[in-house]
């Protein structure tokens, strides 16, 4: 269990994380959200300890991380790939830090064997591709066998191959009842991992809801249209009482219907349709407007004050059931959007 | 808490486990005794082209010590790797985490090193004094005479506390290349030049350096050195209060800093 507490951090005049209060709780995985520079690397770094927050607590168990009794055994983490001693072997940098924390050497052996790198533990590190520093660093994240594991970006840098075995070993160590927390800046990437999401933005709290509860809020399904006798379509459709909406590119959207409904009406008013198909907006575009309005709310008026999150139903955008079921439909087409990700927020 | 003794074999760990460790070290060594050795043949020699002062004062101790001014760069280099590679590397946020008793980690560290480097300061300065006395021949002395055991023991003591001094520094600047930047020419040139600047000489002869290796000394203005207002051992106390202001000050920027 993770307990921040008013946790604030400024920079000079820059808040980077504004009175940030939340719990990462244990036997789930907690996705930890916002855009790059939301704040989410800082916040993580004051967990450890590693920046003083300006104001505000950290709690690990109860305790600030510096009276942890040789804390890798409660906490272990992944902060970036570049946190070894290039010149020393992966066998000898774990070595080093299984030594401070009292954890048998044997143990060393273990991890490094867990993540695939038994074959160059005695390489120097500096070798290392990104995604082999990935793997020492979770290696060392492993190593005091926490019950706590926080990984800042834990994908970036690793193969397609070395993404799937990152999510397996996130979930299957929240489902031994560990408390995992783990930061994105990739909806797509949380909605296939996390059960638990806490979004920030410019450093301020925007959401802390379970991920079910979230997909919910945002599903919103709907189904698209095309046909060659447009106004026809349209008619038919508001004589029926479907509200549809037409968008740039020439296709209409009906909410709150299913495709069987509309594929049936048109064949009995002989409309021909070009297309018809089930779709739901990705949950990536509600993440972004989520994100971005706190982004237009700081542009207008000064910080400080509180104010509601933009309500992540307004966004209008949803995505669905299939966010939990490797292999469905879902994902894929999550992946599809990863190439555009919130580049403007 | 984290245990003093785990973080201690830690510390011991990652300075074995690097290769720098090894070359700066035997460098040290080498360079000290070999240049020490070639000045001393050099010296006995040419001993009649001596100037009557320097024969007068001739002393045949801090001739064979005549490599450290060298060798000291090496232990120098040590120093700042030894503490530098932990920010240059990234490892000082894995290092934290790992031991957060901020105090603990760099005293531990610089305990560790600090040790090492002394044991082959020691090393150093025995086999550099007793190769010397070799070859200046009947112009030698040997460890009996008075207060030539207090001068190898403290030009052993001088290579250490100058690889400490600059751990310090290195702490309170977190960069390797800045530390030896300002550390080396620091220490090679603009020490030595200054020393030799009348007026600058007063102030220059209480710099770590300066103070500290007047305890290589036997002979009091030792090869016609000016006469200076303290003597070995208050010389050597002054770079230790030095070493002792770097050290405190890299760990009250260490306590302080983000990581």
């Amino acid at each position: 269990m993770i307990e921040l507490e008013g946790l604030t951090k400024r920079f000079g005049s820059k808040v980077a994380v504004d009175h940030l209060t939340c719990q990462v709780r244990p036997g789930m995985v907690t996705g930890f959200l916002g855009p790059n520079g939301a704040g989410k690397s800082t916040t993580m770094r004051m967990m450890l300890d590693l920046d003083n927050p300006t104001s505000g607590t950290v709690r690990i168990d109860g305790k600030p991380y510096h009276e942890l009794q040789e804390p890798l055994k409660y906490i272990g983490a992944l902060l970036d790939a570049k946190s070894m001693n290039g010149g020393r072997s992966a066998y000898n940098n774990l070595l080093c830090l299984a030594q401070s924390n009292r954890i048998p050497k044997s143990r060393v052996d273990e991890v490094l064997d867990t993540v695939g790198l038994s074959a160059v533990a005695k390489k120097k590190s500096k070798g290392f591709s990104l995604g082999m520093g990935q793997r020492l660093g979770i290696a060392s994240a492993l190593l005091g066998d926490p019950e706590i594991l926080m990984f800042d970006e834990p994908v970036n840098g690793l193969d397609p191959e070395g993404i799937h075995w990152i999510r397996n070993l996130m979930k299957a160590l929240a489902a031994d009842g560990r408390t995992i927390f783990v930061s994105s800046h990739l909806m797509s990437e949380m909605a296939l991992t996390a059960d638990h999401l806490i979004v920030i933005g410019q450093g301020k709290l925007l959401a802390d809801t379970s991920m079910a509860d979230f997909i919910h809020e945002n599903s919103r399904s709907y189904v698209r249209l095309r046909s060659p006798q447009q106004e026809r379509l349209r008619d038919v459709l508001h004589e029926e009482g479907f509200t549809a909406v037409e968008t740039d590119g020439g296709t209409l959207e009906i909410d709150g219907a299913t495709t069987e409904e509309l594929g049936e009406l048109a064949a009995r008013h002989q409309v021909v349709l070009h297309e018809l198909s089930s779709q739901r907006a990705s949950l990536e575009e509600a993440f972004m407007q989520m994100t971005a309005g706190s982004v237009e709310y700081h542009a207008h008026s000064g910080p400080g004050e509180a104010e509601p999150p933009p309500t992540a139903g307004a966004a209008g955008a949803g995505w669905g059931e299939g966010w939990n079921k490797p292999g469905s439909a879902a994902p894929q087409s999550v992946e599809g959007t990863t190439g555009t990700e919130n580049k403007g927020a | 808490m984290a245990s003093v003794p785990a973080v201690l074999n830690s510390e011991w760990t990652k300075i074995r486990t690097v290769s720098s460790t090894t070359w700066t070290l035997i460098c040290a060594f080498a360079v000290t005794v070999a240049m020490g050795a070639g000045v001393s043949a050099l010296v006995n020699g040419t001993f009649d082209d001596l100037s009557e002062t320097e024969q007068l004062t001739f002393d045949p101790t801090l001739v064979s010590f005549s490599g450290t001014v060298l060798g000291q760069l090496a232990m120098i280099v040590f120093g700042v790797l030894v503490v530098g590679t932990e920010y240059s590397s990234g490892m000082i946020r894995t290092s934290l985490a790992a031991v957060p008793q901020r105090g603990t980690l760099l005293f531990s560290k610089i305990a560790v090193a600090g040790v090492l480097a002394l044991l082959v300061g020691l090393l150093t300065s025995f086999v550099s004094f007793f190769l010397g006395q070799a070859l200046l021949g009947d112009r030698g002395t040997d460890l009996g005479a008075e207060n030539v055991l207090r001068a190898v023991v403290g030009a052993g003591l001088y290579m250490g506390l100058i690889a400490i001094f600059s751990m310090g520094v290195t702490a309170m600047l977190r960069s390797s290349m800045l530390s030896m930047g300002i550390l080396i020419p620091f220490f090679l040139l603009i020490s030595n030049i200054l020393a030799a600047v009348p007026y600058a000489k007063d102030v220059i002869r209480y710099f770590p350096d300066q103070a500290g290796s007047k305890i290589m000394q036997v002979v009091p203005e030792a090869m016609g050195s000016d006469p200076s207002p303290y003597g070995p051992w208050a010389g050597l106390g002054i770079m230790v209060a030095w070493v002792v202001a770097a050290v405190l000050g890299g760990y009250l920027v260490l306590k302080n800093r983000d990581a």
